[in-house]
């Protein structure tokens, strides 16, 4: 019968109408300023720098090997080495970002920088509510901006942040444990910077 | 700005070399004469930037010239000069509704080129996530084709309700939506969670009741019968000829699947079938991408049951800083779209000497005008959208 096959998906239409009334989960659709979805964890957006303790200058994880500036597909890290060294989180005098910039209007949230960062110091964020009206400063993020808590990462990938801590431990162990054999006086230094760290401002920072 | 022209005013093509054009499929009749339409760029139909001048003799095509390059970036040349790691987030944007089939891709590529192996587990985690994405495509692609029947809402919105889900299953294992950035030469970045394999288990379940819907809405429906069935005719011959791959070369009657001549990846371990079109119109490239929606539920099926557990790098594997030897290497996939090959010269530097992306959209359109010559302009949109392009891999 000519008419059939409309009928028939008429009659599929009319089901999904309806079916959207008597059940929840066909409604696919949220209201979003007021209603959000539950975030994914494994969501990325932009790269932040992670610090440890409570002083984000003195406690940034990065070191300045500008290996995410070499390897950033479209190139929209800019760093600046430190003249001077200052003791990480090992105790070991390493340099320091004295600027790291992200272009977040050229980031195209790839998380290569994330792959490629032997330091675990950068890492994706999910904050996605970034719009801002200045058209060339507000989206170039400077170090101070950048930098954001290890208890932040814990909190927007819980899974991914314990296996980064879990890392970290098992390399400062074993950077920790040739030392006792040689003297006890170099680990308990480190063990001291591990846990208090430097409260030095770096020169240059927050700007 | 539509320019009229004098019968023969139009053709461009008399200084050009003895058998350069074939003859005229319908020559105009009388005294009429020609109108120019640019459709496009910005035409609802055309899927993105794509430019079709388009010559009518009243409603009837008799010229269609399809210009390209409105959306070129310069894809392969950036990647001559970054290294292989830092294109494979670029080959996410070649064709952004299928990234991973893209990522495929480039990581055989790059794998061919450097001798690398790739594990089990990772091979099973590709075919899911391939398989995933041609099934969002087929669906979306359907509905655009729906749409531009006139259909402005229903089938799209159906498909995007099923592609939503799957965009979920991706964003909660690589992070990202639509710009994946998942596979590694070597495996796969991060490792599918037990609960992301059941949640995928639970979305496959479904598909096949999405399958029947959309087929009970649309296969038997008189208007797209009346519209779609004699239109736009692609022959098997011309197919093969102009190298039309996919399911727009398979609803022309060959039998042609890479995923079954190549057997890339594991694909030979896999039961299914590979639809053919018997009339090589708009109706069967319908037909086709709608069968093949389901025979990738019959792959998803049996790659979820199988799926071993064990390591997704290959732990000898180096993403970055590597040197390949000089050499040369073709990789190529079954995309949802066709042959998707990536062309690799390596010199020995830690980036590639050429980079040649050989993407199906850009290819498969060559043949419009030969399936537009003789339609309307309303059956142009329509031979267009069975086409199933996406402008981001045509322009590169």
């Amino acid at each position: 019968m000519l008419g059939e096959g409309i009928l028939k998906g008429l009659a599929e239409t009319a089901r999904n109408f309806v079916g959207s009334f008597v059940s929840a989960e066909r409604l696919t659709t949220v209201q979003y300023p007021e209603q959000r979805i539950a975030p994914i964890e494994a969501t990325r957006d932009f790269p932040f720098l992670v610090y440890d303790g409570g002083n984000w200058a003195a406690g940034l994880r990065c070191v300045a090997c500008q290996i995410c500036e070499k390897e950033c597909p479209p190139k929209c890290i800019y760093i600046e080495k430190s003249k001077d060294k200052k003791p990480d989180a090992l105790g070991k005098p390493q340099f320091y970002p004295a600027r790291f910039d992200i272009d977040i209007s050229v980031c195209m949230s790839c998380q290569i920088c994330v792959e490629v960062c032997p330091f675990e110091a950068i890492k994706m964020d999910t904050e996605f509510e970034l719009s801002t009206t200045d058209r060339f400063g507000g989206l170039l993020y400077d170090r101070k901006q950048l930098a954001r808590s290890n208890e932040h990462y814990h909190k927007i990938h819980p899974t991914e942040a314990a296996e980064v801590d879990a890392r970290l431990a098992k390399a400062r162990a074993a950077a920790k444990a040739p030392v006792p054999a040689k003297t006890a006086a170099p680990a308990a230094n480190a063990a001291g910077n591990l846990t208090a760290g430097p409260t030095v401002e770096p020169a240059g920072g927050g700007d | 700005m539509n320019v009229t022209y004098k019968v023969g005013a139009f053709e461009s093509n008399k200084n050009k070399p003895e058998g350069w054009n074939r003859p005229p499929v319908i020559t105009p009749d009388g005294e009429g004469e020609l109108l120019e339409v640019a459709m496009g760029p910005h035409h609802p139909s055309t899927h993105g930037v794509f430019r079709m001048d388009v010559a009518l003799d009243g409603e009837r095509v008799i010229r269609l010239k399809p210009v390209f390059g409105y959306l070129h970036r310069n894809h392969e040349k950036i990647a001559e000069g970054i290294s292989y790691l830092g294109s494979m987030p670029f080959t996410d944007r070649l064709d952004y509704l299928c990234p991973l089939t893209n990522n495929w891709a480039y990581a055989l590529a790059v794998e061919k080129l450097t001798g690398q192996e790739v594990p089990e587990r990772a091979e099973y985690l590709r075919v899911i996530v391939g398989e995933l994405t041609r099934v969002q495509n087929h669906a979306s692609s359907i509905g655009f084709l729906i749409q531009e029947m006139g259909a402005s809402g229903t089938p799209l919105m159906y498909a995007f309700r099923e592609r939503e889900k799957i965009l979920d299953l991706f964003e909660e294992l690589t992070g990202a939506r639509m710009m994946c950035n998942y596979m590694r030469f070597g495996g796969c970045r991060v490792d599918a969670s037990p609960a992301w394999l059941d949640a995928t288990r639970k979305v496959v379940a479904g598909l096949p009741g999405f399958a029947d819907e959309f087929e009970r809405l649309l296969r038997t429906n008189e208007i797209l019968m009346a519209r779609t069935q004699g239109v736009g005719i692609l022959r098997p011959e011309l197919a093969v000829n102009a190298g039309v791959t996919g399911p727009m070369l398979r609803a022309s009657g060959v039998n042609y699947d890479i995923r079954k001549v190549d057997g890339y990846g594991i694909y030979n371990r896999f039961n299914f079938r590979v639809p053919l079109g018997d009339h090589w119109d708009v109706y069967d490239r319908f037909m086709v991408r709608l069968l093949e929606m389901r025979e990738s539920i019959k792959i998803l099926e049996q790659a979820l049951k199988d799926i071993p557990i064990g390591p997704v790098m290959d732990p000898k594997a180096k993403i970055r800083g590597f040197r390949p030897k000089p050499g040369e290497a073709y990789g190529r996939i079954e995309s949802p779209k066709g042959e998707l090959g990536f062309y690799l010269i390596s010199d020995g530097g830690p980036n590639p000497y050429r980079y040649r992306v050989r993407p199906p959209s850009l290819i498969n359109l060559t043949v419009l005008e030969d399936m537009a010559i003789g339609h309307n302009v309303a059956d142009v949109v329509l031979i267009f959208g069975s086409v199933d392009i996406i402008l981001g891999e045509v322009d590169r």
